[in-house]
């Protein structure tokens, strides 16, 4: 059977990474043809202002050589313009420079003909010696020019125009940007920001002519463009004319199709245009909901989802992006997003200190932040875009907001917040020792442009997330990726277009019970979802419909299936539970002789105040278990692992509360309480704070009148210590607010969020609300979390009640060396 | 011709789970359920840092290794790319809800893999 034929108008960077995405999913679906206007195979656009600064080579921001359209089988035509198509019969018509004339027919046709520079309707626009900045022609075209001439003006000043300003005056330029407005970059920037980035570029070389309309361009003796003329009568010489005053979308051919265009081909949600099913749009070219996107990531994924349609999975929605921004001129940090200009109706924070370069606003409305402007201090912006996308309250943490929340751990990058002064030999991933060199060259290499394509390929961030801020920056730096334009909702995970919220509230509005439940009535796209999803579907049915879900052991991660921690070389640690970090003699004796009897290699004292076997054989755990005769310690569960304590007035001379005894109370009401990530308390019986209550999930401080309660500490990747919840009287009012914070984070929390960014996420003022004012509210979560920990099983000893299958702990069968033997079933 | 060994029954394998077949010699062989039934053998380990693939989240025809999360496609062996890698397949027969396994793969295939080293005995540098 002949494959239907698939034809590509354009051949740039959002064409190209749809046809990408296609291969990928279905590689011989499609005859593909492509079309595009320059002689050049696909190459990264954004990194043409690096070119021309110098920084990179024409040859280095390649994304798909040759040699990729062959060994696709993807007929390319590059340097053909498509004059016309002839929808009716479904032909392309096209020309090459020397006038040979081609016709393609399609089945599908994809629209990725991007956008034109604007060019300013004044005299003698055309002369020699003016460009436009938009492709390797016009580039190369001012390298040339920079080699033989003195005097450049750049016309714009915005993010084009700026870029390409540096990168001519690096080429040892004089010139002279000329922008209409009253400050520069005023799409991205407030009126001091800009005031600074001007201040700053002036310093650097730069010379700028603000608020002047240019008349009239005029040629010298040699007939090539001499000097700029204004309206008022000033004039500037140029040798160069460089016309960066916007881009609009390139509609020609799509409104001599007849295709519906209105500031871009308007497409659908599908990306397929309205007019015609048969032909979609992508890139810049394309007007989805109105807005025609000029950055790279949302083009990419509208790219995804024409992918996903051409391979006929018709699952794939685009409902469009936010966008932030970002300059590409080294050594100057912007960051602009949302509503940074404020208006009547919002309320601004201002830190400006001019000495020092730095400038940040952030614009509130409604309690919420709604835009940011950031200048000489930008480490934080992708933490504001993060609060600005989800529309979270900031009431409660307003007074820190300006601080920022550095999305940067506290270690493993030797303190590092800046890529841009680290050395290429320098670690910025401590989990996976991946260096700042080995980043930038892989981004280089494979042309990646988002944190995610990264962390696959390089492994960078792929941990503990730590450096996740400096992976960031480097993307930005080396593949001038704007990494941080993101989708409005992020999914659960690859299997599904919903996030962790929708499958909560359906589980919970239409009383689903099982795994395949969910994934059925939600729609996913995979017949057993995956690693990411599994595990938050088991959790979130148990922690919905406690006593009614039932457990899938097999979409538990191997810790929570053998209720032991895996470690490297497939042994178990083994921890058992000692309430509130109390043994005695007796418990130590049996953990030595089980040491003995299992030949266990190391005995570790853990940061929770218990004992840790290590190197425990996966055959020997029931044994172990049986023969410590101690319940089990959850350390390796997404659950309650320990509540720490100091021994507290029972014998210290500075004790006011009897913290052991609160600790081990908490501990035997909630232990087996299974939570959307690991649970740690501390229990303190002064403000000393001994068993260091300020990094737990629950930290409580026995204080001479009472306890304080704490929530949100953690002590992890990055230190953050808890915030005061409540103060209160009595051992039963801690038991029930420390129940009922709980329950209202195992029912609201995300899976695998900790209480701290639970709280980040829905502000401590709603946990305050829920489980200090309403009381009513409070007892009813404490008593659901005692309903659903009420004979709950202790999985090292009920193992039918907590679904234990035994059978893992031993081979299915064991074979002999010899050729002939025949296998021995084990039971 | 080949040799099968009978191994297990289906069910023996848990649905989305998988088994492990300890050998005289050679690390063990990790045998994997799909939720559609389908029976696939690989050496237990993964191709990064030998984690034990027997003990991971099996969906669809993968299983992602407990350690590091690598993607495993249970049919050849090979890692999700970009990771690069391959572990060693074993032939699989499923005859009326009986599982065999090749006997002369079983007895010389893969024998030389070792598991990763843990514990204390990291800490001497073994006398020469």
């Amino acid at each position: 059977m002949k494959k239907p034929r698939l034809v590509m108008i354009g051949n740039g960077m959002a064409g190209v990474r749809t046809l990408e995405e296609l291969i990928k999913l279905a590689p011989d679906l499609y005859d593909i043809t492509v079309f595009g206007a320059e002689p050049h195979p696909n190459y990264n656009r954004i990194l043409l202002s690096p070119v021309l600064a110098g920084e990179q080579t024409l040859e280095e921001i390649i994304l798909n050589d040759w040699a990729w359209y062959t060994d696709n089988h993807v007929t390319l035509h590059a340097g053909c313009k498509v004059t016309h198509v002839d929808r009716a019969r479904r032909l392309v018509h096209a020309e090459n420079a020397a006038g040979d004339k081609m016709v393609a027919e399609y089945d599908r046709l994809l629209m990725a003909t991007g956008s034109h520079p604007f060019i300013l309707p004044v005299a003698g626009n055309d002369l020699p010696g003016v460009l436009a900045y938009r492709d390797i022609a016009d580039t190369q075209a001012m390298i040339d020019a920079a080699a033989k001439f003195r005097h450049a003006v750049v016309i714009g000043g915005g993010l084009l125009g700026l870029e390409a300003a540096n990168g001519l005056m690096k080429r040892g330029m004089s010139v002279t940007v000329v922008h209409v407005s009253p400050t520069l970059l005023e799409r991205q920037l407030d009126a001091t920001a800009g005031r600074l980035l001007q201040k700053s570029l002036e310093e650097r070389g730069l010379k700028f002519l603000i608020g002047a309309q240019t008349q009239a361009l005029v040629a010298g003796p040699d007939g090539r463009v001499a000097k700029v003329v204004f309206k008022d009568g000033t004039e500037v010489p140029a040798d160069l004319v460089v016309m960066a005053v916007g881009i609009r979308p390139n509609t020609e051919l799509a409104e001599g199709m007849r295709l519906h265009v209105n500031r871009g081909i308007v497409v659908s949600d599908t990306m397929q245009t309205v007019t015609d099913g048969r032909i979609y749009a992508v890139g810049e070219c394309a007007a989805h909901r109105g807005i025609a996107y000029g950055l790279v990531a949302p083009l990419f994924e509208q790219g995804k989802v024409v992918a996903n349609h051409l391979a006929e999975f018709g699952i794939g929605r685009y409902q469009g992006s936010l966008t932030s921004t970002k300059l590409k001129v080294t050594g100057i940090d912007l960051f602009s997003a949302g509503n940074f200009q404020g208006g009547q109706e919002t309320e601004e924070i201002v830190l400006s200190d001019p000495f020092a370069g730095v400038y940040k606003k952030l614009v509130i409305q409604d309690d919420k932040l709604v835009g940011a402007c950031l200048y000489g201090d930008t480490v934080d912006g992708s933490w504001y875009f993060k609060l600005l996308r989800e529309g979270r309250s900031v009431a409660d943490i307003r007074e820190r907001l300006m601080f920022g929340e550095s999305n940067i751990g506290d270690t493993g990058h030797e303190g590092n917040t800046k890529a841009a002064a680290m050395a290429d030999t320098d670690e910025v991933c401590g989990c996976n020792g991946v260096t700042k060199g080995a980043i930038c060259k892989a981004i280089k290499d494979k042309g990646l442009f988002t944190l995610e394509e990264v962390r696959k390929h390089t492994k960078a961030s792929a941990s503990c997330g730590s450096c996740t801020g400096l992976v960031e920056q480097l993307i930005m730096f080396t593949a001038g990726g704007d990494y941080s334009a993101s989708p409005r909702l992020k999914p659960l995970c690859g299997c599904t277009e919903h996030g962790h919220q929708a499958v909560r509230d359906a589980i919970r509005e239409h009383h689903l019970l099982s795994v395949p439940a969910v994934m059925r009535f939600m729609d996913w796209t995979t017949p057993d979802g995956c690693p990411s999803c599994r595990p938050a579907l088991n959790y979130y049915l148990l922690s919905t419909w406690p006593k009614e879900a039932v457990d899938d052991p097999q979409s538990r991660f191997i810790n929570e299936r053998s209720h032991a921690n895996i470690q490297k070389d497939g042994s178990y640690s083994v921890i058992p539970r000692m309430w509130g970090g109390e043994t005695n003699a007796s418990e130590l004796r049996r953990i030595a002789d089980v040491v003995d009897k299992y030949a266990i290699p190391t005995v570790k004292v853990t940061g929770g105040q218990r004992i840790d076997l290590l190197g425990v054989k996966k055959e020997d755990l029931i044994g172990v278990w049986q023969d410590l005769g101690m319940p089990c310690g959850h350390a390796y569960a997404k659950a309650l692992r320990t509540v720490k304590t100091c021994v507290g007035s029972e014998w210290c001379r500075m004790g006011t509360q009897d913290s052991t005894q609160m600790g081990k109370d908490l501990e035997r009401a909630m232990w087996r309480m299974y939570a959307p990530h690991k649970v740690k308390f501390a229990v303190s019986g002064c403000p000393r704070n001994c068993a260091e209550s300020g990094i737990k999930d629950v930290g409580v401080i026995g204080v001479d009148s009472g306890w304080e309660i704490y929530v949100g500490g953690n002590g992890g990747i990055k230190t953050e210590v808890a915030q005061f919840l409540v103060k209160l009287k009595t051992a039963e009012e801690v038991l029930e607010h420390t129940g009922a914070f709980m329950q209202l984070y195992r029912e609201e929390g995300w899976y695998l969020e900790r209480t701290v960014h639970y709280i980040h996420r829905v502000g401590l003022d709603h946990v305050r609300q829920r489980v200090v004012d309403d009381a009513d509210g409070r007892r009813a979560l404490w008593e659901r979390l005692q309903f659903a920990l009420d004979g709950e099983p202790d999985p090292w000893f009920e193992f039918d009640q907590a679904r234990v299958d035994t059978r893992q702990f031993q081979p299915v069968a064991e074979v002999e060396a010899a050729k002939t033997a025949v296998a021995t079933p084990v039971v | 011709m080949n040799e099968w060994t009978a191994i297990c029954r289906v069910q023996d394998i848990p649905p989305l789970g998988a088994r492990r077949v300890a050998r005289q010699r050679g690390l063990d062989v990790a045998i994997f359920r799909t939720s559609g039934d389908e029976v696939f053998a690989l050496l237990d380990r993964c191709p990064h840092k030998g984690g034990v693939l027997s003990q991971g989240i099996v969906f669809g025809r993968q299983v992602a290794c407990p350690l590091h999360n690598w993607t495993i496609g249970l049919d050849n062996g090979a890692a999700r790319e970009p990771d690069e890698g391959c572990t060693p397949s074993f032939a699989v027969r499923v005859d009326a809800g009986m599982v065999y396994l090749d006997a002369d793969e079983l007895a010389t295939r893969a024998l030389e893999p070792t598991r990763p080293v843990a514990g204390p005995c990291h800490r001497h540098v073994a006398p020469t």
